[in-house]
Protein backbone atom coordinates (compact mmCIF):
# COMPACT_ATOMS: atom_id res chain seq x y z
CA UNK A 1 0.00 0.00 0.00
CA UNK A 2 1.38 3.38 -0.83
CA UNK A 3 0.55 6.86 0.49
CA UNK A 4 -0.85 7.99 -2.79
CA UNK A 5 -3.58 5.09 -2.48
CA UNK A 6 -4.53 5.74 0.63
CA UNK A 7 -4.99 9.66 -0.50
CA UNK A 8 -6.91 8.85 -3.39
CA UNK A 9 -9.51 6.44 -0.98
CA UNK A 10 -9.91 9.57 1.21
CA UNK A 11 -10.48 11.83 -1.41
CA UNK A 12 -13.71 9.85 -3.13
CA UNK A 13 -15.38 10.42 0.92
CA UNK A 14 -17.97 12.71 0.69
CA UNK A 15 -18.23 15.18 3.25
CA UNK A 16 -21.37 14.10 5.45
CA UNK A 17 -22.84 17.92 5.86
CA UNK A 18 -21.68 19.29 2.22
CA UNK A 19 -21.39 16.05 0.41
CA UNK A 20 -20.40 18.37 -3.35
CA UNK A 21 -16.79 18.39 -1.58
CA UNK A 22 -14.38 15.25 -0.82
CA UNK A 23 -12.50 15.22 2.90
CA UNK A 24 -9.77 15.68 1.02
CA UNK A 25 -11.23 18.96 -0.77
CA UNK A 26 -11.96 20.57 2.73
CA UNK A 27 -8.17 20.17 4.00
CA UNK A 28 -9.14 17.87 7.30
CA UNK A 29 -6.71 15.08 6.46
CA UNK A 30 -3.31 16.52 7.15
CA UNK A 31 -0.91 13.86 6.95
CA UNK A 32 -1.23 10.20 6.31
CA UNK A 33 1.54 7.54 7.04
CA UNK A 34 1.84 4.15 5.51
CA UNK A 35 4.29 1.51 7.54
CA UNK A 36 3.36 -2.21 5.81
CA UNK A 37 -0.18 -2.52 6.16
CA UNK A 38 -0.47 0.00 9.43
CA UNK A 39 -2.01 3.23 8.20
CA UNK A 40 -2.12 6.57 10.55
CA UNK A 41 -4.27 9.25 9.33
CA UNK A 42 -3.61 12.94 11.34
CA UNK A 43 -7.13 14.34 11.38
CA UNK A 44 -8.29 17.74 12.56
CA UNK A 45 -11.58 18.52 13.02
CA UNK A 46 -13.32 21.67 11.60
CA UNK A 47 -15.94 22.94 13.69
CA UNK A 48 -15.69 21.21 16.97
CA UNK A 49 -19.09 20.59 17.70
CA UNK A 50 -19.93 19.40 14.45
CA UNK A 51 -21.80 15.57 14.13
CA UNK A 52 -20.26 14.92 11.08
CA UNK A 53 -17.04 14.82 12.60
CA UNK A 54 -17.94 10.85 13.83
CA UNK A 55 -18.72 10.04 10.40
CA UNK A 56 -15.86 11.35 8.51
CA UNK A 57 -14.09 9.04 11.32
CA UNK A 58 -15.87 6.37 10.63
CA UNK A 59 -15.64 6.06 6.92
CA UNK A 60 -11.83 6.93 6.77
CA UNK A 61 -11.33 3.78 8.78
CA UNK A 62 -13.91 2.18 6.39
CA UNK A 63 -11.82 3.38 3.33
CA UNK A 64 -8.89 2.31 4.88
CA UNK A 65 -9.93 -1.36 5.56
CA UNK A 66 -10.92 -1.93 2.23
CA UNK A 67 -7.73 -1.42 0.98
CA UNK A 68 -6.49 -3.82 3.19
CA UNK A 69 -5.18 -1.71 5.51
CA UNK A 70 -5.34 -1.26 9.18
CA UNK A 71 -6.28 1.98 10.09
CA UNK A 72 -5.48 4.70 13.10
CA UNK A 73 -6.78 8.08 13.60
CA UNK A 74 -5.39 10.80 15.52
CA UNK A 75 -8.21 13.59 16.20
CA UNK A 76 -5.61 16.77 16.69
CA UNK A 77 -7.31 18.79 18.92
CA UNK A 78 -5.21 21.82 18.13
CA UNK A 79 -6.08 24.82 15.70
CA UNK A 80 -3.88 23.14 12.33
CA UNK A 81 -7.18 23.36 10.71
CA UNK A 82 -9.32 26.54 8.99
CA UNK A 83 -11.06 27.65 6.42
CA UNK A 84 -8.01 28.50 4.28
CA UNK A 85 -7.15 25.01 4.20
CA UNK A 86 -10.41 24.08 2.39
CA UNK A 87 -8.67 23.37 -1.37
CA UNK A 88 -9.58 25.72 -4.83
CA UNK A 89 -11.32 22.80 -6.28
CA UNK A 90 -13.02 22.43 -3.03
CA UNK A 91 -14.35 26.24 -2.75
CA UNK A 92 -15.09 25.85 -6.43
CA UNK A 93 -17.58 22.64 -5.86
CA UNK A 94 -19.01 24.58 -3.26
CA UNK A 95 -20.15 27.40 -4.96
CA UNK A 96 -21.23 25.61 -7.66
CA UNK A 97 -23.37 23.92 -5.42
CA UNK A 98 -25.12 27.37 -3.80
CA UNK A 99 -22.52 27.71 -0.97
CA UNK A 100 -20.61 30.81 -0.75
CA UNK A 101 -17.05 29.66 -0.22
CA UNK A 102 -15.35 31.47 2.84
CA UNK A 103 -13.46 34.35 2.37
CA UNK A 104 -9.64 34.34 3.13
CA UNK A 105 -8.57 34.44 6.71
CA UNK A 106 -7.16 37.92 7.55
CA UNK A 107 -4.27 38.96 9.81
CA UNK A 108 -6.67 40.08 12.61
CA UNK A 109 -10.08 38.08 13.74
CA UNK A 110 -13.38 39.28 11.59
CA UNK A 111 -15.17 42.05 12.82
CA UNK A 112 -18.69 43.06 12.84
CA UNK A 113 -18.61 45.59 10.39
CA UNK A 114 -16.09 43.76 8.32
CA UNK A 115 -19.15 40.82 8.25
CA UNK A 116 -22.12 43.47 7.58
CA UNK A 117 -20.20 45.74 5.19
CA UNK A 118 -17.24 43.22 3.21
CA UNK A 119 -17.92 42.36 -0.46
CA UNK A 120 -19.43 38.70 -0.40
CA UNK A 121 -20.65 37.66 -3.68
CA UNK A 122 -23.98 35.62 -4.25
CA UNK A 123 -23.15 31.66 -5.61
CA UNK A 124 -26.22 32.08 -7.75
CA UNK A 125 -26.09 35.15 -9.64
CA UNK A 126 -22.67 36.47 -8.71
CA UNK A 127 -23.55 40.08 -7.89
CA UNK A 128 -22.10 41.82 -4.94
CA UNK A 129 -25.22 42.91 -3.65
CA UNK A 130 -25.36 40.83 -0.59
CA UNK A 131 -25.93 41.44 3.05
CA UNK A 132 -26.07 39.73 6.12
CA UNK A 133 -28.69 38.28 7.74
CA UNK A 134 -28.05 35.85 10.62
CA UNK A 135 -24.22 35.25 11.52
CA UNK A 136 -25.38 31.57 12.66
CA UNK A 137 -27.13 29.45 10.05
CA UNK A 138 -28.37 25.54 9.51
CA UNK A 139 -24.86 24.34 10.67
CA UNK A 140 -22.18 25.81 13.09
CA UNK A 141 -20.06 26.36 9.76
CA UNK A 142 -22.53 28.93 7.91
CA UNK A 143 -23.94 32.18 8.02
CA UNK A 144 -26.88 33.43 5.84
CA UNK A 145 -27.07 36.01 3.44
CA UNK A 146 -29.09 37.37 1.06
CA UNK A 147 -28.79 38.56 -2.33
CA UNK A 148 -31.00 42.09 -3.34
CA UNK A 149 -30.23 41.46 -7.11
CA UNK A 150 -31.72 37.85 -7.49
CA UNK A 151 -33.89 37.97 -4.12
CA UNK A 152 -32.19 34.51 -3.19
CA UNK A 153 -30.76 33.36 0.68
CA UNK A 154 -27.68 31.83 0.15
CA UNK A 155 -25.55 30.14 3.26
CA UNK A 156 -22.09 31.37 3.33
CA UNK A 157 -19.11 29.41 4.95
CA UNK A 158 -18.10 31.33 8.10
CA UNK A 159 -14.07 32.39 8.10
CA UNK A 160 -12.56 30.33 11.27
CA UNK B 1 2.00 23.20 36.28
CA UNK B 2 0.92 19.77 38.33
CA UNK B 3 -1.28 17.63 36.76
CA UNK B 4 -4.25 18.43 39.49
CA UNK B 5 -3.76 22.08 38.35
CA UNK B 6 -4.05 21.31 34.81
CA UNK B 7 -7.11 18.96 35.32
CA UNK B 8 -8.80 22.20 37.24
CA UNK B 9 -8.15 23.94 34.85
CA UNK B 10 -9.68 22.24 32.10
CA UNK B 11 -12.77 21.09 34.01
CA UNK B 12 -13.75 24.59 34.93
CA UNK B 13 -13.58 25.37 31.53
CA UNK B 14 -15.19 22.42 30.42
CA UNK B 15 -18.28 22.89 33.00
CA UNK B 16 -19.03 26.56 31.87
CA UNK B 17 -18.54 25.21 28.66
CA UNK B 18 -21.39 22.54 28.68
CA UNK B 19 -23.89 23.97 31.18
CA UNK B 20 -24.11 27.38 29.55
CA UNK B 21 -24.69 25.50 26.26
CA UNK B 22 -27.43 23.81 27.95
CA UNK B 23 -29.05 27.03 28.90
CA UNK B 24 -28.29 28.68 26.10
CA UNK B 25 -30.32 25.48 24.11
CA UNK B 26 -33.61 26.25 26.19
CA UNK B 27 -34.58 28.63 23.65
CA UNK B 28 -34.50 26.53 20.79
CA UNK B 29 -37.90 26.62 19.27
CA UNK B 30 -38.85 29.65 21.85
CA UNK B 31 -36.35 32.31 21.60
CA UNK B 32 -38.07 36.08 20.42
CA UNK B 33 -37.45 35.11 16.43
CA UNK B 34 -36.16 32.65 14.06
CA UNK B 35 -32.86 33.74 13.57
CA UNK B 36 -32.08 33.87 17.31
CA UNK B 37 -33.82 30.40 17.45
CA UNK B 38 -30.79 29.62 15.03
CA UNK B 39 -27.79 31.72 16.33
CA UNK B 40 -28.26 30.11 20.21
CA UNK B 41 -28.59 26.74 19.07
CA UNK B 42 -25.78 27.25 17.31
CA UNK B 43 -23.99 28.78 20.17
CA UNK B 44 -25.33 25.82 21.90
CA UNK B 45 -23.36 23.30 19.79
CA UNK B 46 -20.57 25.05 19.68
CA UNK B 47 -19.64 25.00 23.39
CA UNK B 48 -20.56 21.71 23.68
CA UNK B 49 -18.81 20.87 21.44
CA UNK B 50 -15.62 22.91 23.20
CA UNK B 51 -16.55 20.81 26.32
CA UNK B 52 -16.17 17.64 24.90
CA UNK B 53 -12.85 18.06 23.55
CA UNK B 54 -11.85 19.67 27.00
CA UNK B 55 -12.98 16.48 28.38
CA UNK B 56 -11.52 14.07 26.13
CA UNK B 57 -8.19 16.23 27.40
CA UNK B 58 -9.21 15.34 31.00
CA UNK B 59 -10.39 11.70 30.43
CA UNK B 60 -6.65 11.21 29.35
CA UNK B 61 -4.89 13.02 32.13
CA UNK B 62 -7.37 10.95 34.42
CA UNK B 63 -6.56 7.86 32.37
CA UNK B 64 -9.61 6.95 32.48
CA UNK B 65 -13.29 7.18 30.82
CA UNK B 66 -13.90 9.02 27.94
CA UNK B 67 -15.90 12.71 27.54
CA UNK B 68 -19.58 11.22 28.23
CA UNK B 69 -18.47 10.03 31.34
CA UNK B 70 -16.89 13.35 32.78
CA UNK B 71 -20.38 14.86 31.42
CA UNK B 72 -22.66 12.80 32.57
CA UNK B 73 -21.37 10.28 35.28
CA UNK B 74 -20.21 12.60 38.05
CA UNK B 75 -22.68 13.58 40.92
CA UNK B 76 -24.23 17.57 40.69
CA UNK B 77 -21.67 18.67 43.45
CA UNK B 78 -18.45 17.32 41.48
CA UNK B 79 -19.42 19.92 39.11
CA UNK B 80 -16.99 22.81 38.94
CA UNK B 81 -19.24 25.36 36.67
CA UNK B 82 -19.76 29.19 37.63
CA UNK B 83 -22.86 30.53 38.84
CA UNK B 84 -23.05 32.87 35.84
CA UNK B 85 -23.60 29.89 33.71
CA UNK B 86 -26.14 27.84 36.07
CA UNK B 87 -28.73 30.61 35.88
CA UNK B 88 -32.03 29.53 33.98
CA UNK B 89 -32.91 32.52 32.45
CA UNK B 90 -35.43 31.78 30.29
CA UNK B 91 -37.90 33.47 29.18
CA UNK B 92 -36.11 37.25 30.15
CA UNK B 93 -34.14 37.55 27.06
CA UNK B 94 -32.55 40.93 28.51
CA UNK B 95 -30.69 39.08 31.10
CA UNK B 96 -30.00 36.23 28.43
CA UNK B 97 -28.39 38.94 26.48
CA UNK B 98 -26.65 40.30 29.32
CA UNK B 99 -25.00 36.66 30.55
CA UNK B 100 -24.06 36.57 27.06
CA UNK B 101 -22.29 39.37 26.52
CA UNK B 102 -20.68 38.99 29.98
CA UNK B 103 -19.20 35.26 29.31
CA UNK B 104 -18.09 35.99 26.17
CA UNK B 105 -16.08 38.73 27.35
CA UNK B 106 -14.58 36.96 30.49
CA UNK B 107 -14.03 33.75 28.39
CA UNK B 108 -12.01 36.12 25.85
CA UNK B 109 -9.92 36.96 28.84
CA UNK B 110 -9.41 33.32 29.61
CA UNK B 111 -8.66 32.10 26.08
CA UNK B 112 -6.05 35.00 25.70
CA UNK B 113 -4.36 34.03 28.55
CA UNK B 114 -4.34 29.86 27.58
CA UNK B 115 -3.25 30.56 23.96
CA UNK B 116 -0.40 31.75 25.75
CA UNK B 117 0.36 28.88 27.86
CA UNK B 118 3.34 26.48 27.90
CA UNK B 119 1.42 23.40 27.46
CA UNK B 120 1.20 23.00 23.97
CA UNK B 121 -1.44 21.11 23.99
CA UNK B 122 -3.72 23.68 25.91
CA UNK B 123 -2.32 26.04 23.93
CA UNK B 124 -3.24 24.61 20.97
CA UNK B 125 -7.21 23.91 21.95
CA UNK B 126 -7.40 27.11 23.01
CA UNK B 127 -6.30 28.72 19.55
CA UNK B 128 -9.01 26.37 18.15
CA UNK B 129 -11.79 27.08 20.20
CA UNK B 130 -10.82 30.77 19.79
CA UNK B 131 -11.67 30.39 16.25
CA UNK B 132 -15.39 29.78 16.83
CA UNK B 133 -15.43 31.91 19.98
CA UNK B 134 -15.52 35.17 17.68
CA UNK B 135 -18.49 34.60 16.18
CA UNK B 136 -20.13 34.52 19.75
CA UNK B 137 -18.79 37.84 20.62
CA UNK B 138 -20.03 39.24 17.85
CA UNK B 139 -23.73 37.83 18.05
CA UNK B 140 -22.86 39.50 21.17
CA UNK B 141 -22.04 42.95 20.34
CA UNK B 142 -24.33 43.15 17.90
CA UNK B 143 -27.44 42.94 20.70
CA UNK B 144 -25.41 44.73 22.67
CA UNK B 145 -25.50 48.05 20.32
CA UNK B 146 -29.32 47.21 20.34
CA UNK B 147 -29.67 47.26 24.39
CA UNK B 148 -26.87 48.79 25.69
CA UNK B 149 -29.54 51.88 26.50
CA UNK B 150 -32.58 50.00 27.56
CA UNK B 151 -33.15 50.37 31.15
CA UNK B 152 -34.01 46.61 31.79
CA UNK B 153 -30.62 45.56 30.04
CA UNK B 154 -28.30 48.01 32.24
CA UNK B 155 -30.67 46.32 35.44
CA UNK B 156 -29.90 42.73 34.06
CA UNK B 157 -26.15 43.72 33.83
CA UNK B 158 -25.83 45.09 37.49
CA UNK B 159 -27.83 42.27 38.58
CA UNK B 160 -25.53 39.33 36.65
CA UNK B 161 -22.06 41.10 37.41
CA UNK B 162 -20.68 39.55 40.37
CA UNK B 163 -21.70 36.21 38.92
CA UNK B 164 -19.58 37.42 35.97
CA UNK B 165 -16.33 37.76 37.97
CA UNK B 166 -16.27 34.28 39.33
CA UNK B 167 -16.03 33.05 35.53
CA UNK B 168 -12.87 33.88 36.17
CA UNK B 169 -9.61 33.79 38.33
CA UNK B 170 -8.76 36.40 40.55
CA UNK B 171 -5.87 37.27 38.64
CA UNK B 172 -7.90 38.51 35.73
CA UNK B 173 -11.07 39.92 37.36
CA UNK B 174 -9.29 43.51 36.52
CA UNK B 175 -9.27 42.73 32.86
CA UNK B 176 -12.97 41.97 32.79
CA UNK B 177 -13.92 44.94 35.26
CA UNK B 178 -11.88 47.68 32.65
CA UNK B 179 -13.91 45.81 29.54
CA UNK B 180 -16.62 45.74 31.22
CA UNK B 181 -16.03 49.48 32.75
CA UNK B 182 -17.94 48.44 35.97
CA UNK B 183 -16.03 48.45 39.33
CA UNK B 184 -14.57 45.17 41.00
CA UNK B 185 -16.92 44.34 43.90
CA UNK B 186 -17.21 40.79 45.64
CA UNK B 187 -17.27 37.79 43.18
CA UNK B 188 -19.76 34.93 43.07
CA UNK B 189 -17.18 31.83 42.99
CA UNK B 190 -17.33 28.58 42.07
CA UNK B 191 -18.94 26.87 44.99
CA UNK B 192 -21.01 23.72 45.07
CA UNK B 193 -23.83 24.23 43.19
CA UNK B 194 -27.14 24.73 44.07
CA UNK B 195 -30.94 23.52 43.64
CA UNK B 196 -31.54 25.35 40.31
CA UNK B 197 -28.30 23.08 38.80
CA UNK B 198 -29.70 19.75 40.77
CA UNK B 199 -32.96 20.39 38.47
CA UNK B 200 -30.54 20.69 35.40
CA UNK B 201 -28.28 17.94 36.36
CA UNK B 202 -31.48 15.83 36.45
CA UNK B 203 -32.84 16.70 33.05
CA UNK B 204 -28.92 16.80 31.33
CA UNK B 205 -27.90 12.74 32.64
CA UNK B 206 -31.31 11.33 32.74
CA UNK B 207 -30.88 9.33 29.36
CA UNK B 208 -27.42 8.39 30.48
CA UNK B 209 -28.95 7.25 33.71
CA UNK B 210 -31.67 5.37 32.25
CA UNK B 211 -29.79 3.63 29.60
CA UNK B 212 -27.79 0.00 30.54
CA UNK B 213 -24.46 0.53 30.62
CA UNK B 214 -22.52 0.16 27.33
CA UNK B 215 -25.57 0.55 25.43
CA UNK B 216 -24.71 1.83 21.43
CA UNK B 217 -26.32 4.59 20.26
Amino acid sequence: MTDAAVWDALAEIPDPEIPVISLVDLGVVKAVEVEGDRVRIEFTPTFMGCPALEVMRERMEEAVTALGGEPRIDVLLDDSWSTDKITPEGREKLREAGFAPPAPRGAAPPALLQLQQAVHRCPYCGSTETRLDNIFGPTPCRSVRYCTSCRQPFEQFKTI
Amino acid sequence: MSERARLELLLDLADDELILGWRNSEWTGIAPFLEEDVAFSSIAQNEIGHARALYELAARELGSGDADTIAFDRRPEEYRSAPLVQLRLVPDWAKTIARHVLYETADAIRIERLKAHEDPELAGIAAKIEREEVYHRLHAEMWLERLRDEPRYADAVEELWPYALGVLDPELRPALAERVGRPEVEALERTAPGEEFAALWDEMTMVRRSAPVGAQW
